[in-house]
């Protein structure tokens, strides 16, 4: 297939902090030392890489470094990242709405991005007058535009509201509306950044289904960026995960998703064996709480509907019986729900040493962006350790909960299914 | 055969590719793109019409109000108090003539100033040649100002059938031309100000006085053959006399006229515009950062 976007060398610089006096003076000097002195651009040597929680030496940061990719036609490709790993910057250039500092992309066709939908909305104009205004934005003449009027009305669902101006719009609708012209603005390529988290289900559907279509029907080429894992994973074939304004991984979709979520480390990293604030005798005490998949490998993200199992490592100064017990809270410190082993009947009998206590959780329905887990052993029906700290925590992304690949509203924090039916 | 096929493809799919690239070429002005984007053009023309009334009572009345009460300003404060000539012409036909040319250009020049930075929202989303919303804001206003010229016209007939002499020359042909000077003249120093303001916000306030001022640096309120003979070249450096003085010189027979000036003001425009899309171009790929 032919290629649709070369990315060759593409870098972009940020000026960090205010803007303000020490512009003038930065630009007079690069002025000086590039188009006097013929030299390179003295400000493009320096920059820190893109790293939003470490402190940088240098005012100027490179969002990103060093891009190269090439995506071929009919592509749906996944970009994925942590906040500020250059996911954005990177659509941004795509879509023009900025230049590269070095390097070029060459594309075919004609790019429509959905930054936001509804960009160029006149509050005081009604649904209809923007639908014009918007897909003339968007590149689309007026003939198109009349031609798939009907068609792109009936796919947002707005008919009854679009003669009334878009300011008396819900901000769905003002969202179903944006969608459905750039749905049907009939881009070589469409560029999507996290524009289904505000519609319903029903819309969701929609667009992703919409966007399916798009790329298998009609080969058309799409780029999407999403932190919602399970979209990600319905929607593309590809993907690029970006770190610290690199690539750090690219190939098929799974593998990257695989990737993101086993390398994304939160930042609770303490030594749960040095914790001095606990309650308890001590007999059995917490030494270090985990989270893995089924096979055993560690996940500080898990997504919902996934299988995952909960580890303790535990240490006994002699033998006895214990019954163990965690709870998780939102980062507001609330409880939402805990588990004791005894709830099931099971309580394990230990000598003394190093043990390992696991807990296989099914179909992960908890679906906060944060969870923060909490534990307690009773030994011989005695409370032995209860520490203060949270033991460990757990990112959360949305995943394939109800195997349809439609995803919850992110309102949800917990999610169940159901087995449906009629009399 | 087929493979002979496949590679002609491959070179028309090679000629396809767009760049986007870091360096910039001086007049980088893709002129077939803003033709693609005529419909674009139209539709902000007919949303700043729209909105700019919506929500009064009056709507497009405040197109009229506005210049007849700066005209009767105008002949109270400076033909009645400060005493200014108008060069024996009624003050009404004199001071509207002047002040609905000016306040086209000010009125333009006001509004592509603040290009970027009133369309950052809409810019930092899509890309669309940049130079479709100054251009839109003058073709926009075009339609207020032939609103306003109905009513000078009005004003001119009713002098006219009073008997004052006056009656309009040849050189009134050179209208078309006057009042594409004065759009060129308000968007190319708009746009050089909308460039510059993304950095430096500086020059905002300077354009909000300095319009002001400029005002009086040009024969609106007096007539330019007031000033000494040997002084008048002063003003007519300033590029917006000739085009003020020529109107009111083939509309009203009163007036310096000099195929020299109107000249110069017509090259001057020429490289403005020039200068301000080769800077408009250099700004617009990289403004959302600095904005």
């Amino acid at each position: 297939m032919a290629t649709a976007i070369k990315i060759e060398n593409v870098s972009k610089q940020y000026r960090l902090g205010v803007i303000s006096t020490g512009t003038l003076s930065h630009d007079l000097n690069r002025w000086w030392a590039t188009k006097i002195m013929r030299k390179e651009d003295p400000y493009l040597k320096i920059g820190d890489t893109n790293d939003r929680s470490t402190k940088g030496k240098s005012e100027y940061v490179w969002a990103l470094k060093d891009i190269n990719m090439e995506i071929e036609q009919g592509d749906v490709v996944g970009i994925i990242g942590k906040n500020g790993a250059g996911k954005s910057t990177l659509l941004k250039l795509l879509s023009r709405v900025t230049k590269p500092t070095t390097g070029t992309i060459k594309y075919r066709g004609r790019i429509a991005s959905l930054l936001e939908v509804g960009t160029g909305f006149h509050p005081e104009m009604t649904g209809r007058e923007n639908i014009y205004m918007n897909g003339a934005i968007m590149g689309m003449t007026r003939a198109e535009i009349t031609r798939k009027l009907d068609e792109i009305i009936d796919f947002s669902g707005c008919e009854r509201y679009i003669d009334t101006p878009v300011k008396r719009y819900s901000s769905g609708m003002t969202v179903r509306l944006g969608f459905a012209i750039a749905a049907h603005l009939d881009p070589e390529i469409l560029v999507v950044d996290e524009v289904l988290a505000v519609g319903d289900a029903e819309f969701q559907k929609k667009a992703i289904g919409k966007m399916q279509d798009v790329s298998k029907g009609e080969g058309r080429t799409v780029l999407f960026v999403s932190h919602n894992m399970g979209s990600i994973r319905q929607l593309c074939k590809n993907g690029v995960l970006l770190e610290k304004g690199m690539i750090n991984f690219s190939g098929d979709i799974n593998s990257v998703v695989t990737k993101y979520v086993s390398t994304h480390k939160s930042n609770l990293s303490e030594d749960l064996s040095l914790w001095k604030k606990r309650e308890g005798n001590g007999r059995v005490k917490f030494q270090r709480v985990y989270v893995t998949d089924k096979e055993g490998k560690e996940l500080e993200t898990v997504l919902t509907g996934s299988d995952i199992v909960f580890n303790f490592d535990v240490y006994a100064k002699d033998n006895c019986e214990i019954d163990l017990g965690f709870s998780f809270f939102t980062t507001d410190d609330v409880m939402i729900s805990n588990l004791y082993s005894s709830f099931q009947h099971r309580t394990f009998k230990i000598k003394e040493g190093r043990h390992t206590i696991s807990c296989l959780v099914k179909d992960f329905a908890f679906s906060t962006s944060e969870l923060f887990v909490r534990g307690v052993i009773n030994a011989d029906k005695e409370l032995s350790d209860w520490p203060s700290c949270h033991l460990t925590k757990i990112n959360i992304e949305q995943g394939n909960f109800y195997g349809s690949g439609v995803l919850s509203p992110s309102t949800n924090i917990f999610l169940f299914k159901g087995d449906w039916s009629i009399k | 055969m087929a493979i002979f096929k496949h590679t002609i493809n491959k070179q028309t799919q090679e000629e396809q590719y767009s760049t986007i690239t870091s360096t910039n070429r001086l007049l980088d002005v893709n002129l077939k793109e803003l033709i693609a984007y005529k419909d674009l053009i139209r539709m902000y023309v007919k949303r700043n019409i729209v909105t700019f009334y919506k929500q009064t009572i009056l709507g497009p009345l405040w197109f009229i109000i506005q210049p007849i009460l700066t005209t009767v300003m105008f002949m109270f404060v400076f033909g009645n108090l400060a005493g200014i000539s108008t060069d024996g012409i009624p003050g009404p036909l004199f001071y509207f003539a002047g002040i609905i040319i000016w306040n086209y250009f000010a009125d333009c020049l006001n509004a592509t100033s603040g290009t970027f930075t009133t369309n950052q929202n809409v810019f930092g989303k899509v890309y669309f040649p940049r130079l479709v919303v100054p251009i839109a804001v003058t073709i926009s206003n075009l339609v207020k100002f032939f609103i306003q010229l109905a009513i000078f016209l009005i004003i001119y007939i009713v002098y006219a059938i009073q008997g004052i002499g006056i009656a309009p020359n040849i050189y009134i042909l050179l209208f078309p031309l006057l009042i594409i000077m004065a759009a060129g003249l308000a968007l190319g120093f708009g746009i050089i100000f909308s460039s510059m303001t993304t950095k430096y916000r500086d020059l905002t306030f300077l354009l909000q006085f300095g319009v002001q001022l400029w005002m009086y640096a040009t024969p609106v309120i007096y007539p330019l053959s007031t000033m000494p003979a040997d002084k008048q070249w002063i003003f007519q450096l300033n590029p917006m006399t000739s085009i003020i003085e020529t109107f009111k010189y083939a509309a009203i027979g009163n007036g310096v006229f000099s195929w020299g000036w109107l000249g110069y003001s017509f090259a001057f425009m020429i490289v403005l515009l020039l200068v301000g899309i080769v800077i408009f171009n250099k700004v617009e790929k990289s403004f959302m950062d600095t904005v």
